[in-house]
C-alpha cells in the first residue's frame, strides 16, 4: 500500500525561474526507509516539504501533477491535515521548538488534534520512554543542547504515531554520537513501529546500511530510484560525488556488489581474503606537551585557558596547545565539548578567566552559519570590489547573498573576515547542511591557504571531512584535549570519531581515506599479510 | 519568557495561583502612594524572589528598569507645577515654562519612581516563575488568534536573542565594519525568516486544524492553596487599606501623611502575607 505517491509533479517556488521538482513520479510503499540522496538544491527538501504538505500550502508557488500522502489528496489537505499522519523533522532544531518546557513540546501536537487529557498524557510518556527522553520531561527547552532539542522536535513529530515520518538531514548539527543514535532510533521505529520513514541526508554512509531504498535527485528530477547496493552501483559512474568510501574501496578492487554498510564491505572483503587483521586496540593517550621543531613564532598559542561561567561550569579547562604556521587542525568532540568556545578565544571574541591566548598576526573566524556575515542586498555591497576580485569572487557582484550556494556563501564570508591575509583562519562547523562537492572543494582551499602559511583550525563532526585536509587532530571533551595526535591515529581507532574506511578496516594501518585503505591492502597483499 | 522551573513553592504552585499571587502584589502597589507600604510591598516583592530562586533575575530586570525611574523623577520635578516648597528658581526654560522645582513635586517624582519600581520587580518575577505554557494552554481554550499570536511571539524571543547574538559576534569578526543601519536590516529580514520557520513548525504540528485543548484536571497541591489564600489577602488588605484610607497619602499642596502604628502594621501585614507561602518546602522539586 502507498503512503506517499507522486504523479508527473512539477513544482516552481514564488519568483524562482527553475523548476525545483520536474515531472517526478515515484510511490513510497508502508513501513518503507527511504534515503533521498543528491546534491544541495537537488530537490530534496521539496520534496519532503510536498510529503508533510508545507509545499505548496505554506510556501505558494506554481505547483502541477498529483499527490497523495496518506491517502490525502494535496489538492484539498494542507499540513494541518497532513499532521495527523505526517510527522515532520525539518533541519534547524531551534525553530522546530516552540514551548518553553519539554512536557509541553510534546503534548501540543496531541492537544491540536484533541485528544483527551489522559491520551495526552500517555501519549506523551509513550514517546519520552521510547526516545529515551523522560528525563528531560521537566527540562526548559531553552536548557537543552543541540542533540536533546533534535531530540524534542523529534518526539514532537512523533507524539501522534505518524504513519509517514519525513526527516530533512537530521544529524546535520549532531555530533557522530548523537547522529548514530539517532539514526539507531529510526531503525527501530521503522522495524518495530513500521513508521514509513523518509529521510534527506547528505553523509549517505551513515544511513544507508538501514535504508531499503534510495531516490537520488538531481536538478529536481528522479535519477535514480533503487535498492542501496544498486544505488551505489549507479552512482559509481554516473554521481561519484555520492559514491560512499566504503563502496569506493571495494570498487577499487572491483568487488561486487556495492557495500550499504561497514558490516556488509567487512564480509565482501573477507570473503575475498582482503580484509586486513584488525589494529590492537589503542586508547588514546594523553596529549604531551609538543616540543617546538623550530625557533619561529607559533601562529596561535593558547596556555593553560579557562573559560569558567559565572556560578556555572567551566567551558574550557586549562586547554594548552601550540599551533605553527602551515599547520590544519581538526578540533573533534561531542556537543558541548568546548570546541565553539575555543575558537572564540582563539579569534579574540572572549577573554579566557585564566590563562593567555597569544598568537601572531590576524586571526580569521568563521562562525556556524555564513549568512550572518552577510548583511548586505548585493554582495557589491559586502566588500569593496579590489578585495572580491583578490578572492576571486568578482563574478558574484550583482547577485543577492541569499541567491548564492552554500559552498559561495562560504568562500564570500571568508572573505569578510579577512580569510585572504589571516594568519591563523578559524572556521566553525563549516560543512553543515553541505554536499560532498562542497566539502571536497572547501577542503581543496584550506589546504590552499595553509599551504599559502596560514594556520587553519576547524572544528568539525564529520571525520570524512576532518580526514580530507588536516595534518594534526585535537579531539575535546568536557573542555579539555584528550588526545592531540595525527588524524590517522584520532580518526582510525575510535567507534565515533572514524571514518567508514577506518571502520571496515578496523583501524589497520592507520587508513582513513578510501585511497588509503586501497593502499593499505594493497601493501599488505603484496607483503602476504592478508588472511 | 525568561521563565525557569526551579525548586520553589512558587514554582510548584500552578500558573494560575502564581499569575494571581503576582497580581495581587501589582494591585497593593497601584492602590497606595504611602512610601512606607510601597517599600513593604518592594520588600516583599525582593523576598519572594529570592524565595522563589530567581532573586538576580528580578535585580537585572530593576537594574535596567532604573534610569526609566530616575527619568520620571526628574521629569515630573521640572514639570510639575504644583507644590508650596521651593527648592529651587531656574528661570524660564523656554517650552518648558518656568522651571521652579518643589519639595513635594520630587517627593511625588519619588514615589512614582517606587511605585513603577515595584511594578517592574513584580512583573519580571512573573515571567520568571509563571510556566508560559500553561498559560498560552489556557489562552488556546479561550482565544486561538491570541494564543497563535502569543506563541508565535513568545518562541520568537529567545530565537532572536540567540540570532542577534550571533549576528552581532560575526560583525566584531568582520574586518571591514558594517553601517548600523546595513545591521539593523539584516536582523530584521533574519527575524522574518525566523518568524517563517517557526510558522511552519506550528503548520506541521497541526496548528491550524487544532481543536480546543481538554482541560486538564490537576489535583490541588498544598502550594495552590497557599499562594492562592496568599494572594486573596494581600489583594483584600490592599482594598481594605485603599477603602478605609487607612494609608492616605497627600503630596500637594504640601506633603502630608502619617506614618504611625497602623501604617507599620499594614506595611508588615504585606510583607508577612507575601512570604509565608514560601516557609513550605515540601514538595517543591519536579
Amino acid at each position: 500500500m502507498s503512503v506517499f505517491e507522486l504523479e508527473e509533479v512539477t513544482y516552481r517556488y514564488p519568483e524562482a525561474t527553475l523548476a525545483a521538482l520536474d515531472r517526478v513520479s515515484l510511490s513510497v510503499g508502508e513501513g518503507e526507509l527511504v534515503v533521498l540522496a543528491g546534491l544541495s538544491a537537488s530537490g530534496k527538501s521539496t520534496l519532503l516539504g510536498i510529503a508533510a504538505g508545507v509545499v505548496p500550502h505554506f510556501h505558494g508557488g506554481t505547483f502541477s501533477g498529483r499527490a497523495e500522502v496518506c491517502g490525502a489528496d494535496l489538492r484539498e489537505a494542507g499540513p494541518a491535515q497532513l499532521a495527523e499522519h505526517v510527522g515532520t523533522l525539518f533541519q534547524d532544531p531551534e525553530t522546530q521548538v516552540l514551548m518553553a518546557s519539554v512536557r509541553a513540546e510534546l503534548a501540543f501536537p496531541l492537544e491540536n488534534r484533541g485528544h483527551d487529557a489522559v491520551a495526552v498524557a500517555r501519549g506523551v510518556e509513550e514517546v519520552a520512554l521510547a526516545l529515551g527522553i523522560e528525563a528531560l520531561l521537566e527540562r526548559q527547552t531553552a536548557t537543552l543542547s543541540g542533540g536533546e532539542l533534535q531530540r524534542v522536535a523529534l518526539g514532537a513529530a512523533l507524539a501522534g504515531r505518524p504513519r509517514l515520518l519525513c526527516l530533512d538531514e537530521p544529524t546535520s548539527q549532531l555530533d557522530p554520537v548523537a547522529g548514530d543514535e539517532l539514526l539507531g532510533l529510526l531503525r527501530r521505529l521503522n522495524e518495530e513501529w513500521g513508521t514509513t520513514i523518509l529521510l534527506a541526508e547528505h553523509r549517505l554512509e551513515r544511513c544507508l546500511a538501514a535504508a531499503d531504498r534510495v531516490i537520488a535527485l538531481e536538478r529536481g528530477r528522479v535519477v535514480c530510484d533503487a535498492s542501496p547496493s544498486a544505488f551505489l552501483d549507479w552512482a559509481h559512474d554516473a554521481a561519484p560525488s555520492l559514491e560512499t568510501p566504503g563502496a569506493r574501496l571495494l570498487a577499487s578492487f572491483g568487488l561486487e556488489p556495492p557495500p550499504a554498510g561497514v558490516k556488509a564491505a567487512r564480509a565482501t572483503l573477507r570473503a575475498h581474503g582482503l580484509l586486513p587483521p584488525p589494529a590492537e586496540p589503542s586508547f588514546a593517550q594523553p596529549p604531551r606537551r609538543r616540543r617546538r621543531r623550530d625557533a619561529s613564532q607559533p601562529a596561535l598559542r593558547f596556555e593553560r585557558v579557562w573559560h569558567e561561567l559565572p556560578a556555572g561550569r567551566a567551558i574550557l579547562a586549562g586547554v594548552s596547545f601550540e599551533l605553527a604556521p602551515g599547520e590544519v587542525l581538526a578540533l573533534l568532540g561531542r556537543n558541548g565539548a568546548g570546541k565553539s568556545t575555543l575558537l572564540r578565544h582563539a579569534a579574540g571574541l572572549l577573554t579566557p578567566t585564566r590563562g593567555k591566548v597569544s598568537n601572531s598576526g590576524h586571526i580569521a573566524l568563521l562562525l556556524q552559519n555564513p549568512g550572518s556575515y552577510l548583511i548586505h542586498d548585493d554582495v557589491g555591497d559586502e566588500l569593496p570590489r579590489a578585495e572580491l576580485v583578490s578572492a576571486g569572487l568578482a563574478q558574484l557582484i550583482g547577485r543577492h547573498p541569499r541567491d548564492l550556494s552554500g559552498g559561495e556563501r562560504q568562500r564570500l564570508a571568508l572573505a569578510i573576515v579577512g580569510g585572504d591575509e589571516a594568519s591563523v583562519l578559524c572556521l566553525d562547523e563549516p560543512t553543515r547542511g553541505m554536499d560532498r562537492q562542497a566539502k571536497a572543494e572547501l577542503a581543496a582551499l584550506l589546504r590552499e591557504r595553509a599551504a599559502g602559511g596560514a594556520a587553519v583550525i576547524v572544528a568539525t563532526h564529520d571525520p570524512e571531512f576532518a580526514a580530507s585536509f588536516a595534518t594534526r587532530a585535537i579531539l575535546m571533551a568536557d573542555g579539555r584535549v584528550i588526545a592531540d595526535a595525527p588524524p590517522a591515529e584520532i580518526l582510525s581507532g575510535g567507534w565515533y570519531f572514524a571514518t567508514e574506511t577506518a571502520r571496515i578496516l578496523g583501524g589497520h594501518g592507520g587508513a582513513l581515506t578510501a585511497e588509503q585503505g586501497v593502499a593499505v591492502i594493497r601493501a599488505d597483499e603484496a607483503a602476504g599479510a592478508l588472511r | 519568557m525568561s521563565y525557569l522551573r526551579r525548586s520553589s513553592p512558587l514554582h510548584a504552585a500552578r500558573a494560575s495561583i502564581a499569575a494571581a499571587y503576582c497580581a495581587a502584589l501589582i494591585l497593593a502597589a497601584l492602590l497606595t502612594k504611602q512610601p512606607l507600604i510601597l517599600g513593604a510591598i518592594g520588600l516583599a516583592t525582593a523576598l519572594a524572589a529570592a524565595g522563589a530562586g530567581v532573586g538576580r533575575r528580578v535585580a537585572r530586570s530593576l537594574y535596567f528598569s532604573g534610569p526609566m525611574v530616575v527619568l520620571v523623577v526628574v521629569v515630573n520635578a521640572l514639570v510639575s507645577r504644583n507644590g508650596l516648597t521651593v527648592l529651587a528658581r531656574f528661570g524660564d526654560w523656554g517650552p518648558l515654562g518656568q522651571v521652579d522645582p518643589t519639595l513635594e513635586a520630587v517627593c511625588y517624582g519619588v514615589v512614582i519612581g517606587l511605585e513603577l519600581g515595584v511594578i517592574v520587580a513584580v512583573c519580571a518575577l512573573a515571567s520568571a516563575t509563571v510556566d508560559p505554557d500553561e498559560v498560552l494552554r489556557s489562552l488556546r481554550r479561550v482565544s486561538f488568534s491570541s494564543a497563535l499570536t502569543a506563541t508565535l511571539a513568545t518562541r520568537m524571543v529567545p530565537l532572536l536573542a540567540a540570532d542577534a547574538q550571533r549576528i552581532g559576534e560575526a560583525q566584531r569578526s568582520r574586518v571591514n565594519g558594517a553601517s548600523r543601519g546595513a545591521i539593523m536590516r539584516a536582523i530584521t529580514t533574519n527575524a522574518l525568516d525566523r518568524a517563517l520557520d517557526v510558522a511552519a513548525t506550528l503548520e506541521v504540528r497541526g496548528y491550524g486544524a487544532a481543536r480546543r485543548p481538554p482541560r486538564v484536571v490537576r489535583p490541588v497541591s498544598r502550594h495552590d492553596v497557599a499562594f492562592g489564600c496568599a494572594g486573596g489577602l494581600i489583594a483584600v488588605l490592599a482594598c481594605s487599606v485603599s477603602a478605609l484610607h487607612l494609608a492616605a497619602f497627600r503630596f500637594y499642596p504640601t506633603v502630608v501623611g502619617r506614618f504611625g502604628v497602623t501604617q507599620l502594621l499594614v506595611a508588615a501585614g504585606f510583607v508577612v502575607l507575601a512570604v509565608l507561602p514560601f516557609l513550605e518546602r515540601r514538595g517543591i522539586e519536579r
